[in-house]
């Protein structure tokens, strides 16, 4: 009960009441928004209804009861609610705050908050624990010992999806290959731009192939790169989890370590940390030194494809061997920073690619961060909704451009047993495509 | 109240997962579209078919127990908000299309249907369902006929009411009703259906409707003429109707409208004239190609400094969508977002669009107008803040002008967003006491107990009339 009290009155000095105010509740989001249509309908599983719950808290017309921490925790945080809101509500932060003030008064299991301190504050904000994790990860499955797992059904004690999460885990890199990251890169071919490579935690471990490709394409596209190696994890999962002071220690040392830099853009690959590093303003508004800093760094950010697309990557005919190819969104990359025809128009500027789009494209895969782990049932039936998609396009690559989609997709395959469908990251389609090309043309040369 | 005894009741009817007494539960169903209006049910109720509605209204006539069926909640006169508690029953699992007959043109859908879902579906063989509210995307055909909703097509096409063929109406005692049917002609006894049509929930709870269609048009156009002067897109309207032409949509919008909507849309508006018209007309291609060429002729004659028509399909809807987004990208610019639905016959726009500057004017408020205006339905919109006490008196004064002088140029207080509670006061300035005193009999009539959305559509006491000396 006191608890309650608390989080009501912070929720009345820290929420920001135009913005409840601003949602005219008509109602326009509902359609797009995955936990309403896979809830049945639940208005309280809306985001019309997620706002009167915060404004109602707010005016004290409630108490913030389980059922209204329910409804928030149920929230994918996908952000499909914003484009489609004619009155610009920006749900978004108004979820990460309400999150935040809840988990900061919420008195977890002992076994919950320990492993919340492990991952919020002993890991991802740590570049070589990070390595280190992801290093055990790759002794686990170089050693024999997965496959001794796997034989033995050792999983079988955990719950299914993470059983399968397991399974579709990249194979990640070794412990060197990671410690030996590049700060600087030439441009292979006629330089036209500079630009800084956000390189993430997670991504410049466990998904160092996809950083790799990254970064040999903005090569070939004629780019500098600088990769600093003072930068640290984006802070997006703390965000999204009510971690938001950790957050934004984060985001200083993010800005500190990019801004001296003398470079065009900042390019991301991963449309989670992109969206949060573009919301550094936002997210650092209550400090005008820092939100004046925060806007230059912001103005920067760019997804990858959006640079490829600039300097005509798409345009230098491409070739791989036939396939049909679907593209899944980024929620983040789409809803957030607003990127969502670059992806398109790279794939289907290869020839050999037949792109389908698929029904609601734009619609979550149910992946949402850790939103698969703490909320298996509603992320595998939202799943379950996006698997049905891909398989009318009957496509067989299934193209993402964030890595816990990516992880997502591949689950879906899993769960379907699609044997002859897989899911790679853009990037690295584009990177297949540019050697496939080459090898292509290669036996021409010589006899020409 | 609902007692221990009666909760358990409803659950044997409906299961327990289809009954929530939640604090949050009933929280999400405390308001509307509607600014200002918020009110707790004591209970939500989700029943799956016709039979189960019925023996809910029963026990709820049995106990006094006020019912509020709800669509998806976007109407904008309070009609939805639980102003005397009691339960809120929502449709979601009364949600399907029942059949779609090719031989009679006719639809038949359950009330929680989508709107734009039923287009799509009719659409797909190549049938048409004209009306087509600006909420399409999200609102109920349960809603649709209950506010007897309008939408862009309206002038060319008609209402809601001129598509509700037949009805499955469960009455306050509990009784299933089934009125009209697939028929062209039927003149046996009362017209019942068109009574539940635009009844806002009060008389009976719709469980099923029969709706008509009709064969798609041939071909369509689209344009936007562009205009200086507020008056003079409006005096296009009245000329464009004067020369015998009959477009699908003759659409409003002024420039702060214009600027919000470009804001959220970015498709490349206009935001730099005073006004634009949205003018569309369907057929076969020949008449469509002259009744365009004659509209944009009498628009220039009317002084549009250009007429702009749409090249594609995409630009098109786009303009569509842009006037559909019109009313929800206002609440950007304040908290609150307060607007009328004032309607004149079609000859007086002109005038009206006038008088409602000059309120503005007077009262010190900021109006953007847009709205159907070949149907001479506008809605003055204010964006304002709650918490402006002062503002807000104001803004109130303002509206109460607005409805009389529609009413003074021969024009009613709602043209389609219903009375509910907002306008329930200003309801006798239109229908006059006797005109109250025989809607009431036959509300007593069917709901003797006032059990069926109580405290909608009339109202306690009404507002003095403002005498408008202009
Ligand atoms: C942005 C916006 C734009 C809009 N544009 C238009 C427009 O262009 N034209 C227009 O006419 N309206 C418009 N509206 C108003 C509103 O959308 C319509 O009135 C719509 O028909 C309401 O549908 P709903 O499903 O939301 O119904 P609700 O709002 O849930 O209910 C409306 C009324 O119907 C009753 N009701 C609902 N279902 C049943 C049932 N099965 N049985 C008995 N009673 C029932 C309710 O009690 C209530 O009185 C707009 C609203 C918004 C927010
Ligand atoms: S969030 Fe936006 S779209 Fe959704 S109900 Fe509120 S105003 Fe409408
Ligand atoms: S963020 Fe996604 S899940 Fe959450 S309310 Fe918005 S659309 Fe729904």
């Amino acid at each position: 009960m006191k608890n309650e009290q608390l989080i009501q009155q912070q929720f009345q000095a820290r929420m920001n009441e135009d913005e409840l105010l601003n949602c005219m509740r008509c109602g326009f989001c509902l359609p797009t928004c995955p936990t309403y249509i896979e809830s049945g309908f639940q208005e309280s599983h809306s985001p019309r209804g997620r706002i009167a719950l915060m404004k109602a808290v707010v005016d004290g017309l409630i108490e913030p009861d389980e059922d209204v921490e329910r409804s928030l925790q149920l929230c994918l945080g996908c952000r499909a609610c914003e484009p489609v809101c004619p009155s610009g509500v920006r749900y978004g932060h108004l979820l990460e705050e309400a999150r935040d003030i809840i988990a900061q008064h919420k008195t977890y299991s002992p076994i919950v908050r320990f492993i919340r301190h492990i991952v919020f504050k002993q890991l991802f904000p740590h570049p070589k624990r990070m390595r280190m994790l992801t290093a055990l990860i790759g002794f686990y499955q170089r050693s024999g010992l997965q496959a001794l797992v796997r034989k033995l059904g050792l999983l079988r004690v955990l719950p299914n999806h993470l059983a399968m999460m397991e399974k579709v885990l990249p194979n990640v890199p070794t412990w060197k290959q990671m410690n030996e990251r590049p700060t600087h890169i030439e441009a292979e071919t006629k330089r036209k731009k500079r630009v800084a490579f956000f390189s993430g935690c997670l991504m410049d471990t466990m998904f160092m192939d996809t950083n790799d490709a990254t970064m040999k394409l903005l090569q070939l596209a004629g780019c500098d790169i600088v990769i600093p190696p003072t930068q640290t994890c984006c802070g997006a999962l703390h965000g999204h989890s009510g971690e938001k002071a950790d957050a934004k220690t984060l985001a200083k040392q993010n800005i500190e370590a990019f801004e001296a830099l003398d470079v065009d853009y900042i390019v991301t690959n991963a449309g989670g940390c992109g969206a949060f590093l573009i919301e550094y303003d936002h997210l650092l508004k209550d400090d005008p030194i820092w939100a004046e800093r925060a806007k230059s760094f912001v103005a920067k950010i760019k997804d990858v494809s959006v640079i490829l697309v600039e300097l005509g990557f798409h345009l230098e005919g491409w070739r791989l061997p036939e396939q049909i190819v679907t593209y899944q969104d980024s929620c983040h990359l789409r809803n957030v920073m607003k990127t969502a025809n670059e992806p398109r128009l790279l794939l289907q500027s290869i020839s050999g690619v037949e792109f389908r789009e698929m029904k609601d494209a734009d619609r979550c895969c149910g992946s949402a961060g850790i939103y698969n782990i703490i909320e298996p049932d509603m992320s595998m039936q939202v799943l379950d909704y996006k698997m049905a998609q891909v398989k009318q396009t009957k496509a067989t690559t299934i193209v993402t451009a964030n890595p816990g989609c990516l992880l997502q997709m591949k689950l879906g395959i899993e769960r379907e047993g699609l044997t002859n469908v897989r899911a790679v990251h853009l990037v690295e389609l584009l990177l297949e495509a540019v050697e496939a090309t080459k090898e292509a043309n290669e036996p021409v040369k010589q006899t020409g | 109240m609902i007692t221990e005894q009666v909760k358990r009741q409803f659950i044997q009817i409906v299961g327990a997962e289809n009954y929530d007494d939640s604090k949050a539960g009933r929280l999400v169903y405390s308001y509307d579209a509607t600014p200002n209006f918020q009110s707790l049910p004591d209970a939500v109720i989700a029943p799956r078919n016709t039979k189960e509605v019925s023996e809910i209204v029963k026990i709820c006539n049995e106990h006094r127990i006020p019912i509020v069926p709800r669509g998806s909640g976007t109407n904008l006169c309070a009609g939805t908000c639980p102003t005397e508690g009691g339960i809120v029953i929502i449709f979601k699992h009364m949600n399907r299309i029942l059949e779609i007959d090719e031989e009679n043109l006719t639809v038949t859908v359950q009330p929680g249907v989508i709107t734009l879902d039923l287009i799509q579906a009719v659409e797909a063989k190549g049938l048409f369902y004209p009306p087509d509210p600006s909420s399409m995307k999200i609102s109920t055909i349960g809603g649709n006929i209950n506010e007897n909703s309008g939408g862009l097509r309206g002038l060319k096409y008609g209402v809601t009411r001129d598509y509700v063929m037949a009805l499955e109406v469960v009455l306050a005692n509990g009784d299933i009703i089934r009125t009209g049917g697939k028929l062209a002609k039927d003149v046996a006894g009362y017209d019942l259906t068109r009574l539940f049509v635009g009844s806002e929930g009060t008389l009976g709870i719709i469980t099923e409707a029969t709706l008509k269609l009709i064969p798609m048009p041939e071909t369509k156009k689209t344009m936007l003429a562009l205009y200086e002067d507020l008056e003079a897109a409006a005096r296009s309207v009245s000329a464009i109707i004067a020369n015998k032409i009959i477009p699908t949509t003759l659409e409003f919008l002024d420039q702060p409208t214009l600027q919000v909507v470009e804001s959220f849309v970015n498709i490349g508006l206009p935001t730099d004239v005073k006004a634009v018209l949205l003018i569309e007309q369907d057929g076969p291609k020949e008449v469509v190609e002259r009744d365009m060429k004659a509209m944009a002729r009498i628009c220039r004659e009317q002084h549009a400094i250009s007429v702009q028509v749409a090249k594609t399909e995409e630009e098109a809807n786009n303009l569509r969508t842009a006037r559909r987004s019109a009313l929800s990208a206002l609440a950007r610019l304040k908290p609150t977002t307060i607007l009328e639905d004032a309607t004149v016959p079609r000859s007086q726009i002109a005038n009206m669009v006038k008088a409602i500057n000059d309120i503005a004017k007077k009262y010190n408020v900021n109006i953007c107008t847009f709205g159907h205006a070949g149907d001479g339905n506008l809605h003055p919109t204010c964006p304002t803040d709650v918490r402006d006490k002062d503002e807000l008196h104001r803004v109130e004064q303002a509206f109460e002008d607005i409805f009389a002088k529609a009413i003074e140029l021969g024009g009613t207080i709602t043209g389609e967003h219903g009375v509910g509670v907002m306008k329930a006061p200003y309801l006798e300035w239109k229908l006059g006491k006797e005109g109250i005193a025989a809607m009431q009999a036959i509300k007593r009539a069917l709901d003797p107990n006032n059990i069926m959305n109580p405290g909608k559509v009339f109202a306690k006491s009404t507002r003095k009339r403002v005498v408008v000396t202009r």
